[in-house]
């Protein structure tokens, strides 16, 4: 194997890993840890499911945060008085087909696949979609630029409320 | 299923219940369907969506399949989105721009208006009684506009719309003349979702001004916490409620956030809050004062029965909503904005719908939860009715329940074939003149 390509699959295996303990944070809804994964000046994006590549600046989505918002949407998670995560959802995040790409010196392009299962009140759902990343490197650890979850369905539905994070 | 008794409402003693029934039942359901979603004007789509001649919108309004299309002639036409031969669905995207809707079925061709412009194998039809001429789509034949509101009704009786809007009219102008012109324009993406409960429980909480502080204390929070809750949040939201005839109501109150047009709070930055005062100024230049504080200032929920929501708030949203199943409804929102705004004034508008509407919103999710929540506690049983008195026997206030009232006074009327002529609290009501 060719040095390059044992550097790609490095790379891929890191991001993978990465991203694997990024779910885990979500599903343990240990969440101030999940924000400290970006960088401050962040994006979470979450489009329609009309127009996965919508500007949030110049089209209707359904979340488009700044790293302050983030935080506040964070803070309100965990403070008891968001009442469709109070008590929390049980969520299990099935990630795969990671790919990565080097979008910059210092940056990553990475995406992945995700199935998130939301259980409450005896529905079971899935969210399914894609998600899109940059990466960077902070202090030799990687760190969340932007964010974007792009959702697969035709509408929210059956479940109709991105009450947690994807 | 016994629609006149159903509800109580007896003005003199202050008493006004829901039976539980009319969100469970699939027989109300089914009333609904012929009496309410057959014979009410609803919303079809906006103007602005329709920018050039050919585009389209799919809609389904009512559970019917529609096309609401800008012809080649520059006509809006709402079209049924059937082929007439057969039945297929000829328009199977979403939206887009045509020329023409081909049946994929049997290859039958329409032009952007609705007629018929060709088929395979005509020679078939030269021994039958086949009129080419009458073989084009189906034209919703009651479609109305106001303000650029495109309004259908699938029942020939039915008064105009004009009249069916009443008092919403006043309230539609407001909201259009956010624009210096008077052309709003619906924004470009849609937010679809569902809610596991029946659909009457959003037109009472689309208009609920009792539920703000409990329900949506953390969003209040938040705007406290950057800063952004202006005075007139600080207490309770100081404002009024008005039955605006045919069921259709409207809460109105100071705006304890920041506006868009035109009402500068912290979190808009420095740098609008100048762009923001000129907005207000201008409007109360070509308006008045008085109208034209009340269009920057004042924010707006207004119901238009059965299921028109336009909620002119932190930005201004069109809402409609569909009952799928007793306990399931469809929702699609839409963001609508002066057509004059881009670049940075745009940005600043959608940012701040974000922040409480929509699905993914600060405040949105917690109403589903509610209605959700309401859904599962009807299957109790145990408890039949549902209190809506809240306010009556006073000057209605925009946490009282009179906007609920007025919508149900419709529903009953619509269920049990009646005409009422009052929507209000007042003693001597149509209710009890019929």
């Amino acid at each position: 194997m060719s040095p390059a390509e044992t550097e790609r699959l490095l790379l891929g295996l890191k991001v993978t890993e990465f991203l694997a303990e990024e779910a885990n944070l979500l599903d343990e809804w240990r969440l101030e840890q999940w924000l400290a994964l970006f960088t401050d000046d962040a994006s979470y994006v979450i489009p329609g499911t009309g127009d996965p590549a919508a500007d949030p600046r110049q089209s209707l989505v359904l979340v488009d945060d700044d790293r302050t918002r983030l935080g506040w949407r964070v803070k309100r998670l965990l403070g008891g008085h968001a009442h469709r995560e109070f008590p929390w959802s049980r969520t299990r995040r099935i990630i795969s087909n990671v790919r990565v790409e080097r979008a910059a010196a210092d940056a990553l392009r990475a995406t992945s696949s995700f199935v998130v299962w939301r259980f409450r009140h005896g529905h079971a759902d899935p969210f399914v979609g894609r998600s899109e990343y940059r990466l960077v490197e902070r202090d030799a650890t990687l760190r969340i630029a932007a964010k974007r979850a792009m959702l697969d369905h035709e509408t929210l539905a059956p479940n109709g409320a991105l009450s947690f994070l994807l | 299923m016994q629609a006149e008794s159903l509800i109580v409402d007896d003005c003199e003693r202050g008493i006004f219940r829901v039976h539980r029934s009319t969100m469970t039942s699939e027989d109300v359901l089914a009333a609904e369907r012929e009496r309410i979603f057959s014979r009410c004007w609803l919303y079809v789509g906006h103007a602005s969506e329709l920018a050039e001649r050919g585009e389209y919108r799919r809609r389904s309004v009512g559970g019917r399949p529609l096309v609401f299309v800008r012809g080649k002639d520059g006509e809006i036409r709402v079209l049924y989105n059937t082929c007439p031969h057969r039945g297929a669905i000829v328009c199977r995207r979403d939206e887009g721009n045509a020329n023409t809707f081909q049946c994929f079925y049997h290859a039958w061709t329409f032009d952007n208006c609705g007629k018929l412009l060709g088929f395979p194998d005509e020679e078939g039809y030269a021994t039958t009684g086949f009129d080419r001429s009458k073989m084009g789509l189906g034209v919703v034949t009651r479609h109305e506009s106001y303000r650029d509101f495109h309004f259908v009704c699938f029942d020939d009786a039915a008064p105009s719309l004009g009249d069916y809007l009443a008092g919403t009219r006043e309230i539609l102008d407001l909201v259009a003349d956010q624009s210096l012109d008077g052309t709003m324009r619906v924004v470009s993406g849609t937010q679809r979702y569902s809610i596991r409960a029946n659909w009457k429980l959003l037109a009472e909480n689309s208009v609920d001004g009792y539920h703000a502080p409990p329900l949506h204390r953390s969003y209040l929070a938040y705007l406290q916490g950057t800063g952004a809750l202006l005075e007139a949040g600080k207490g309770a939201l100081g404002g009024g409620s008005t039955a605006l005839g045919n069921g259709h109501a409207m809460i109105e109150y100071r705006a304890p956030w920041g506006r868009p047009v035109a009402f500068w709070a912290p979190t808009f930055g420095e740098e609008s809050k100048r762009e923001i005062e000129q907005i207000r100024a201008e409007l109360c230049a070509r308006h008045g004062e008085e109208r034209g504080t009340r269009i920057a200032g004042s924010n707006r929920n207004m119901l238009v029965f059965p299921n028109l929501v336009v909620n002119d708030i932190m930005a201004v949203t069109i809402r409609t909503f569909y009952p799928i199943r007793p306990d399931f409804m469809e929702v699609t929102a839409w963001e609508l904005a002066p057509a004059e705004e881009s670049g940075e004034r745009l940005a600043r508008r959608l940012h701040n719908f974000l922040e409480f509407l929509g699905p993914g919103g600060f405040a949105t999710p917690d109403d589903v939860e509610a209605l959700d929540s309401c859904q599962i506690g009807f299957g109790a049983d145990g408890v039949a009715w549902s209190d809506m008195s809240r306010g009556m026997g006073r000057t209605p206030r925009m946490d009282d329940e009179l906007q609920m009232r007025s919508f149900w006074r419709e529903w009953q009327a619509r269920m049990t074939e009646t005409r009422r002529h009052d929507w209000s609290d007042r003693r001597t009501n149509g209710a009890r003149a019929r």
